[in-house]
């Protein structure tokens, strides 16, 4: 029997020798014979009917190409949840940068006089801009009610809770829109010939989304569309679904012209027209009684989800089932919708609606703890759920988590207890005030609910003459590790060197559909099925009597020799099966929401300067329990990237919107932390296992993304003692706030708030 | 990229003679670009009007560091980099080292060039307060001859100067004689690198028993121009530092200053923070005792 | 506005490229990026950003370390360019290779390039760098993927290893 040594150990990045080089292949380092490329003309209007189209003669249009939604061959849409978005407009546009034509030529430089002489004449329409314009209803632009989804999740009877409460408790909060600022812009080649069909390589997360997606805009079957991953620079949900539609584009002009099209965006064009994060709004009410315990109460989470439905229903589900954090409700009412407003769609971002509502959550325990008279410390021992208990979906905890004890041991780390201490002798003199702030939150990973059983994963490993094994998955390597985990996986079960296992660049003639590359899933999930497949391919040898049960890897790669000549290929294949007692109602939106959930105690400290008002992070402590770590460095490198991307969610990334157009869009003036913002961030992990991951994994890419947010307000908020809700917080809000709140502390005037 | 680079013609004379006829024979048709950190960003985004560029990057007269007895003639190519490392400015002007040091990362204070920033006359330039504290002194060159401008006098209004279409930056003359002085300087920008300032303080003092014997402010990103705080100074001046001078000179500053919301800031922020930085540079005086 | 009639030419430069004298044909104004990518086919320079803020574009002209999407190429006739394919005989790369994947520096790998020869840059000027020269050094480098926590680490492992010349 193996020891396991492979997986549990920090084998290098198996891909990393080509990214240390140089040698990396990103969509943008290919180059096909006779290859266009592509520009889009936009929308410059928020909303209005398409009057007219005319094209300036000082170009020579002869040398274009021009594709309209007239050129479509399938449907005129980018096929994903309800299929209402177009791939471009025909008489009407819904939201600034909103695609209507194609241009493509082969000279690049070319492209931008050409979408500049392209003028277009619209009838303006009535636009919305905000959740509430969106609420009030007096515009409709989406549906009957621009509702785009909503849910209600209820457990108990919360109309009962009211009565018996010490305390009532509301508050409101608020995130705004995040940009995942991939190094590596949008991109894709697509090519078309009549046998073959299209063909795009590109920058994405799934390629079987953006398969579905071709089949339908193209109008061609499954064998005539096929998508391969090419080297992706960065995705964070960014490239879950846009690249569906930036494919669709490349492929219509493939097909009309007979050439290769390259589209590969700048920033600024990227910035503007892709997706971001669903900004949101959360209220809460809730009833404590005199120990600060929760009774009940209700939450009402809204997201704003642009101006098509795109994934904000799936966004939505994620931010409801997350909304009551890793706390007990007795009773509880969780209302939510999604929005539409005359905005590029939102889209996925590392978290998916998580990020927002335990936000909201965490900001509104310190608000219970203030009010009840107990430090937030405190608020949180007296509501964690422990095994045995339900969550807000009635989903039972059955793993033995003591989140007790992750608190105690956060704070250990962090060394909490002496610090606030300090701080707030610390603070009474000087313009730095100190602060230190915790976040208590859970993260499910996988799919909701039957997702997974809808997904229906497939997952192929195949064995060659030379004893390689390769492992066959539509799961896309973008920096998190996919590559390495599944080949460790691979390796471990097959009791075979790392080094004798390669995965194979998913194409979609090559790989099964192993799932869409989102949700935390890969790892756990894919993990196991890999494994699966892997055991198959032994088992197989096995029962041909080529190989015994303990085998060298020099008789591994003969048996596999002598299978293949007798049989061709050596393949094996492993189909997701849905574990016996997860059971999701998905009319109730109730029940075991997902496999397994992952558990972590963050921990920030921060530094108010009240010269600048700007708040900096001295250290963070990130205590995570992930089931199990199958690869250290890159597990910890998943959690300082989250941290450091939810830093800028916190204090640095702010949208800033006109009419729904997003005007900074460039990287001078859309701030993301760099080398000299972020502390040292301080990675510690727990292991409790996971019956439903591969060597007991739970999901981590997303964990970190949903717990700095509000460890950081925690944090400001014990330096100035202002409550505040709403992020990103800029040191402009700071200073706003602190000029007109009452300074309860006696500083000395050299200290006090300025001007 | 949005520029079509077909479009445009970048030429190389290579000595300043050759450039300066080149800017009189042609007025106004021509660019002068050094190490591009500006106008590569603006053709980038499409958004450069010029179609004629005159590389000045390799001109020998522009890139040198001379040192004289009361002087240091700074030469208008030099880069960020070169100014960091040059060793009397480092000691002697070491407001400008410093924000030399807080211009761009690395790579582009290796190609980012005084002349430049001062000729593209954005009032958000790091290293301009400093200059102004320094009574920066630059020669203006041109097929006519050469002039002397204070650059105080430089700046005329946002993004004007008092150059004219066929004039170059030759060089930055700051006399030398700030050894003696407290200096200090803050910038406040949205991260700790790469990021155009919201405010920028430069700030030299002198002051014996804490009476206040000369004090020079300047501030960057507060006004259309970068702003010399002549009237703090007076208020300043020969006064004894203490807590109600220093409310003094806040209220005057957020007086002098003209301020605006932006893409990156407000200008109640700005105005605050720029208060709170004068105030912070006195309290470091008096603690400094005045001494250099 | 027929463009053909007032055309600007191209024009000839040459400059040496990882060791190679080159010739290229091209616009004055054409980005060094551009040429490097396209005449050249040295891809491994990344465009992030096309504004000089994320260092995906760095190279070594005459040593320093610059953003070749700010770089016409009529400006670098005469010089010497290394990019990171021009890197792996250079002493400091496999001391910084090896880190990089010891330590995770790399994920998504888009900044990598730009990163190592920041890098490189560094520990030239300073062998020995404390956590704060790091951190400056790499201040015009954006990563997205890593947090910077490990490629300060891959740098400071780095540094000592380049004793094994």
């Amino acid at each position: 029997m193996t020891v396991p040594h492979i997986v549990g150990s920090s084998v290098p990045r198996k891909e990393g020798w080509d990214k240390v080089t140089g040698a990396a292949r990103y969509v943008d380092d290919m180059v096909l014979p006779g290859m266009l490329y592509g520009a889009t003309v936009r929308s410059t209007i928020a909303r209005g009917k398409i009057r007219n189209i005319s094209f300036d003669p000082s170009i020579p249009w002869s040398e274009f190409v021009v594709v309209s939604s007239k050129d479509i061959p399938g449907k005129n849409h980018i096929a994903l949840i309800l299929d209402d978005q177009p791939c471009l407009a025909s008489e009407a546009v819904n939201h600034p940068e909103e695609p209507i034509l194609l241009l493509a030529h082969p000279d690049r430089h070319k492209l931008r006089k050409a979408v500049d002489a392209v003028a277009i004449d619209y009838d303006p329409l009535p636009s919305i801009h905000s959740i509430e314009e969106s609420e009030e209803q007096s515009t409709i632009i989406w549906g009957s009610d621009n509702t785009l989804k909503s849910y209600l999740v209820e457990k108990g009877d919360v109309d009962a809770v009211w009565k018996d409460a010490a305390h009532i408790v509301e508050g409101e909060y608020f995130t705004g829109a995040q940009e995942q600022l991939y190094i590596e812009n949008n991109g894709v080649i697509a090519a078309y010939d009549p046998e073959h069909g299209v063909t795009v390589w590109g920058s994405l997360q799934c390629p079987y989304y953006v398969h579905k997606a071709l089949m339908a805009l193209c109008g061609l079957p499954e064998n005539k569309v096929r998508v391969v991953q090419m080297e992706t620079g960065g995705a964070f949900g960014g490239k879950e679904e846009y690249p569906s539609m930036i494919a669709g584009h490349a492929a219509l002009l493939a097909i009309k012209s007979g050439q290769p099209v390259k589209f590969v965006y700048d920033r600024m064009e990227d910035m503007v027209a892709t997706t971001k994060r669903h900004p949101s709004r959360t209220r809460h009410r809730t009833a404590v009684d005199k120990d600060g315990k929760i009774l009940g109460g209700e939450i009402d989470f809204t997201i704003d989800g642009g101006a098509y439905a795109t994934l904000s229903s799936v966004v939505l589900s994620r931010g409801t089932i997350h909304a009551g954090g890793p706390y007990h409700w007795p009773s509880v009412r969780i209302r939510t919708k999604a929005v539409a407003t005359n905005t590029p769609p939102h889209g996925a971002f590392r978290g998916f609606g998580a990020p927002q509502s335990l936000f909201a959550m965490e900001r509104h325990m310190d608000r219970i703890a203030q009010v009840v008279g107990i430090s937030p410390v405190e608020g949180r021992r007296r509501n964690f759920l422990k095994p045995g208990q339900t969550t807000t979906t009635q989903q039972v905890i059955r793993e033995e988590i003591d989140l007790h004890h992750l608190l105690d041991r956060a704070l250990e780390l962090s060394s909490y207890t002496a610090k606030k201490t300090r701080f707030a002798e610390e603070n009474k003199t000087g313009t730095r005030k100190k602060g230190i702030g915790i976040a208590a939150f859970l993260h499910g990973a996988g799919f909701t609910g039957s997702g997974e059983r809808y997904l229906n994963s497939l997952v192929g490993v195949e064995a060659g003459v030379d004893g390689t094994v390769r492992v066959l998955v539509s799961s896309a390597e973008f920096g998190q590790g996919t590559n390495t985990v599944l080949c460790q996986i691979a390796a471990e079960a097959l009791g075979l060197p790392y080094g004798n296992v390669v995965i194979a660049q998913p194409d979609t003639n090559v790989v099964p559909n192993s799932g869409p590359t989102v949700a935390s899933r890969t790892a756990m999930i894919v993990g196991k099925l890999v494994q699966s497949a892997a055991q198959g391919i032994k088992q197989t040898l096995a029962k041909t009597g080529f190989l015994g049960d303990n085998y060298t890897p020099e008789q591994f790669r003969a048996a596999c020799a002598q299978y293949i000549a007798a049989h061709e290929t050596l393949k094996s294949y492993a189909r997701y099966e849905a574990p016996g007692n997860v059971y999701w109602d998905d009319e109730k939106y109730r029940g075991e929401a997902y496999a397994a959930f992952a558990w972590a105690v963050y921990v920030a400290e921060v530094t108010v300067d009240l010269t600048t008002y700007a708040v900096s992070v001295d250290d963070f402590v990130a205590l995570q329990e992930v089931g199990k770590v199958i690869n250290p460095v890159l597990a910890e490198g998943q959690i300082t990237g989250g941290v450091a991307q939810a830093i800028g969610f916190a204090l640095y990334e702010k949208v800033l919107w006109q009419n729904g157009r997003m005007i900074n869009n460039q990287m001078t003036n859309y701030i993301m932390p760099a080398s000299l913002d972020l502390p040292p961030i301080r990675v510690f992990f727990e292991e409790l296992g996971n019956v439903h991951g591969a060597h007991g994994a739970k999901g981590i890419g997303e964990l970190p993304m949903d717990g700095p947010a509000p460890a950081i307000l925690s944090a400001v908020e014990d330096a100035t003692g202002v409550p505040f809700r709403s992020i990103p917080l800029l040191p402009e809000d700071l200073f706003e706030a602190l000029r007109d709140e009452p300074i309860e502390q006696d500083f000395s005037p050299s200290t006090r708030g300025r001007a | 990229m949005r520029a079509d680079p077909s479009d445009y013609k970048l030429v190389s004379p290579g000595t300043l003679k050759g450039v300066l006829s080149l800017l009189s024979s042609e007025p106004s048709q021509w660019l002068p670009i050094a190490g591009g950190t500006d106008v590569m960003v603006l053709y980038s985004a499409g958004k450069l009007p010029n179609r004629n560029l005159i590389n000045i990057w390799n001109v020998p007269e522009l890139r040198q560091i001379e040192v004289l007895p009361d002087s240091i003639r700074i030469g208008a190519a030099c880069t960020y980099t070169a100014l960091r490392e040059h060793e009397l400015v480092s000691k002697e002007f070491s407001l400008l080292a410093t924000a030399a040091s807080w211009t761009g990362g690395i790579a582009n204070q290796n190609r980012g060039t005084l002349g430049g920033n001062i000729a593209n006359a954005s009032p958000a330039a790091d290293s301009l307060p400093a200059l102004l504290v320094y009574d920066a002194e630059l020669t203006l060159v041109s097929v006519r001859g050469e002039r002397q401008v204070p650059y105080q006098n430089f700046h005329t209004g946002y993004k004007k100067t008092v150059m004219t279409s066929d004039e170059l930056i030759r060089d930055i003359s700051l006399p030398r004689r700030f050894s003696g002085y407290f200096s200090h300087a803050r910038k406040v920008g949205a991260r700790n690198a790469q990021a155009i300032s919201k405010v920028c303080l430069a700030a030299l003092g002198q002051c014996a028993h804490g009476i206040i014997r000369d004090v020079r402010l300047a501030l960057g990103s507060v006004a259309p121009v970068p702003l010399r705080l002549n009237e703090t100074e007076r208020v300043l001046t020969g006064q004894k530092i203490e807590a109600s001078l220093i409310d003094a000179a806040r209220k005057c500053v957020v007086k002098e200053i003209r301020p605006i919301d932006d893409i990156r800031s407000t200008a109640r922020y700005r105005a605050a923070v720029a208060g709170n930085l004068v105030a912070e540079f006195l309290d470091k005086l008096a603690a400094a005792g005045g001494r250099a | 506005m027929n463009t053909s009639a007032d055309q600007n030419t191209k024009c000839e430069v040459s400059f040496t490229v990882n060791g190679e004298k080159k010739s290229v044909l091209a616009h004055p104004m054409e980005r060094l990026l551009d040429v490097l990518r396209h005449e050249l086919e040295l891809t491994g320079t990344k465009e992030g950003c096309g504004e000089g803020e994320c260092g995906s574009c760095s190279v070594l002209l005459d040593g320093m370390l610059v953003n070749s999407c700010l770089v016409p190429v009529a400006q670098v006739s005469g010089t010497t360019i290394i990019t990171i394919e021009g890197m792996s005989s250079h002493f400091l790369m496999k001391p910084l290779q090896e880190a990089f994947l010891e330590c995770g520096g790399a994920q998504c790998g888009i900044c990598t390039p730009g990163m190592i020869l920041a890098a490189v840059h560094l520990l030239e000027k300073t062998p020995n760098p404390a956590l704060a020269d790091i951190r400056e050094g790499l201040s015009g480098n954006l990563c997205r993927c890593t947090g910077y926590m490990q490629i300060f680490e891959a740098v400071s492992k780095a540094a000592p290893r380049r004793a094994a010349k």
